[in-house]
């Protein structure tokens, strides 16, 4: 039993070094004047709740809520319905199916600092594509500050995020749709269903737990996009771009207030965490299809997810679980 | 029937490259930008293939990345390192005994990978303050391998389950303790898990950078995210040279989707085989 033990006490004491200590330190700092300087004289007076009114009661704050609500489920609708169209395209068989399908998965892979990076060149107000495109093609008559215009930013910033996110709905999606069984649709379209019909009355239907699964994880992931926002804008102009997560750093390590940033960060874990409750008990409740059917042969071992940074990396973990309970059971 | 059969797969292939194509646009437009003169980027209309092109931006991106791509290398091979040393007992253990507290581990492990990276970022950065180690290869490492292991304890267990117990059992009737069982039975035969774990273990790492901005001050620990991030402030007209590091820096994942293709295929199929 000891020797057993020390298989699994390396990554307990890791957890709680490098989990639990840190969260409790975010909290603790949250609750103190932490500035630059008090890491050289280790004062931070105890504030209380003060950095939390603070932070709310900062004009930004609402921005940046309003801003993360856009983003989060702007890109969550798009990535999912492009992810889904997809997926259902990429069921039927055609030639080169694979290959195509893998390298739909590149832009995924890509460091997102890079996929920022190619995205502020195609933005680019003079030289950048976009614009020479739409003014070759004579949609717009003069180029569009896309990236330095108030009223432009979030969308120019969720459309790139967009971008990133699809290959990880596509994936999962189509990992689920591999695991209806083929005879229903045989049956259905023996009872004479149209396409539509066998997609309305077959597929979505059970591929509900998974677009659970999908959304879950998406709305958890995009909470605390970083890389693409800080490439393309940094929350500007004006912080029309800036979301809980800039702003939370832009406080730490700008501002170098601290506390308002542990602040701002304990309220996006709480955000966080009433989701991944919500998705926790999703599939719970759905773990018996969602385990048994697609993901849990798929999702754990196809390419990684990162709707933002890591998507696949919780699914498979949620995926695999509950099929590998129901083995150990069994 | 036959041919009509076929033409209209291969009316779907075309559409399918149509989407693809539209989708690795922005791709294909980097590595484009990447191999064109500089003054050929400020032309209008833009030209649409580097014909005629330049290795500029190359030997550029090489001359002033060199060393940011050296320390995303040695980062991201640390980070993989010290995630398969904590990851493989822990995940082999929580494939095979019976431990108090398995849920409880199996969830939190669940848990933290939803933890905002900007919140880690803050605390990590007092934390590691205080142990005096910001600004080095260890700090990133570290910070790092909280991106890795959590996903690799899991995608490794998830494998371990499927392997038979009698295999171990086997060697255990042999004489074999726990340590060899696994390092001879389980690890060769979960080596495409292993692999995996590995491979996304050094992507996540070499594509930090929140970790990257937030706990160096020391430009000569810098990686090549933050190398990129820095090389647009300085010369946003320098497209040429910006694009050809983003190419290089996409090579391990360009280099993922090749090999983990093999590995991931091998075991869906393998893991398939056993149930």
């Amino acid at each position: 039993m000891v020797a057993r033990i020390g298989f699994v006490a390396p990554i307990v004491v890791y957890l709680v070094l490098f989990f639990g200590y840190p969260l409790v330190s975010n909290i603790t700092m949250a609750m103190r004047e932490f500035t630059a300087a008090s890491f050289y004289t280790g004062e931070a007076p105890f504030v209380g709740f003060e950095n939390y009114a603070a932070v709310i009661g900062d004009p930004v704050f609402g921005t940046a809520l309003l801003n993360t609500a856009v983003f989060t489920i702007a890109s969550l609708a798009f990535q999912f319905a492009i992810g889904l169209g997809l997926a259902v395209f990429f069921q039927r068989y055609f030639p080169l199916n694979g290959v195509l399908r893998s390298l739909l998965l590149l832009p995924w892979l890509l460091p997102l600092v890079v996929s920022g990076t190619v995205w502020r060149w195609i933005y680019d107000q003079e030289y950048g594509v976009l614009n020479q495109v739409l003014l070759g093609a004579g949609v717009i008559d003069t180029a569009m500050p896309w990236l330095s215009s108030t009223s432009m930013a979030l969308t120019a910033v969720t459309v790139a995020n967009i971008w990133v996110g699809i290959p990880f709905n596509m994936v999962i999606l189509y990992g689920g749709l591999q695991g209806i069984p083929a005879q229903l649709y045989e049956a259905a379209a023996l009872d004479g269903a149209g396409p539509w019909k066998r997609f309305s009355a077959v597929t979505w239907p059970l591929l509900r737990p998974v677009s659970a699964v999908v959304l879950m994880l998406g709305l958890v992931y995009t909470l605390k996009v970083f890389d693409v926002i800080m490439v393309l804008t940094q929350g500007g102009p004006a912080n029309a771009t800036q979301t809980l997560t800039t702003w939370s750093y832009s406080l730490s390590f700008q501002d170098l207030d601290f506390g308002a940033g542990a602040a701002t960060g304990n309220m996006l874990i709480l955000l966080a965490l009433v989701f991944a409750v919500f998705y926790l008990r999703s599939t719970r409740q759905s773990a018996g299809a969602a385990a048994r059917e697609a993901p849990r042969r798929r999702v754990p071992r196809l390419p990684r997810g990162r709707s933002a940074t890591g998507g696949a990396r919780a699914s498979v973990a949620a995926a695999g679980e509950p099929s590998a309970t129901e083995q150990e059971r069994s | 029937m036959a041919v009509h059969m076929r033409v209209r797969r291969a009316f779907r292939t075309v559409i399918a490259i149509m989407i693809v194509g539209v989708l690795l646009f922005p791709l294909y437009w980097m590595v484009n930008a990447s191999l064109q003169p500089s003054s050929a980027l400020l032309e209008t209309p833009p030209r649409w293939f580097p014909v005629g092109g330049t290795l500029d931006g190359y030997r550029q991106a090489l001359q002033s990345q060199g060393r940011p791509l050296i320390n995303s290398m040695v980062i991201a091979a640390g980070t993989v390192l010290l995630t398969l040393v904590l990851s493989v007992p822990a995940a082999y253990a929580l494939s095979r005994f019976r431990l108090p507290g398995a849920g409880a581990l199996l969830f939190a492990l669940l848990l933290v990978q939803m933890i905002p990276g900007i919140v880690m970022a803050n605390s990590l950065y007092a934390v590691m303050n205080q142990a005096g180690i910001l600004g080095t290869h260890a700090a990133l490492i570290l910070a790092d391998s909280t991106l890795a292991v959590p996903f690799a304890v899991l995608i490794l267990r998830a494998f371990m389950v499927t392997v038979p117990a009698e295999l171990g059992e086997a060697a255990m009737v042999d004489g074999a303790g726990q340590a060899r069982i696994l390092w001879s039975v389980i690890l060769p035969v979960s080596r495409n898990a292993v692999i995996t774990a590995g491979l996304f273990g050094f992507l996540f790492a070499w594509a930090d950078f929140l970790f990257a901005v937030t706990l160096n001050s020391d430009d000569r620990i810098m990686p090549v995210t933050v190398g990129i991030y820095r090389f647009i402030g300085a010369h946003t007209a320098n497209w040429n040279g910006v694009m050809a590091t983003g190419v290089i820096a996409s090579i391990p994942a360009a280099i993922l989707i090749i090999a983990a293709q093999r590995y991931v295929a091998a075991g869906v199929t393998g893991g398939a085989l056993k149930d």
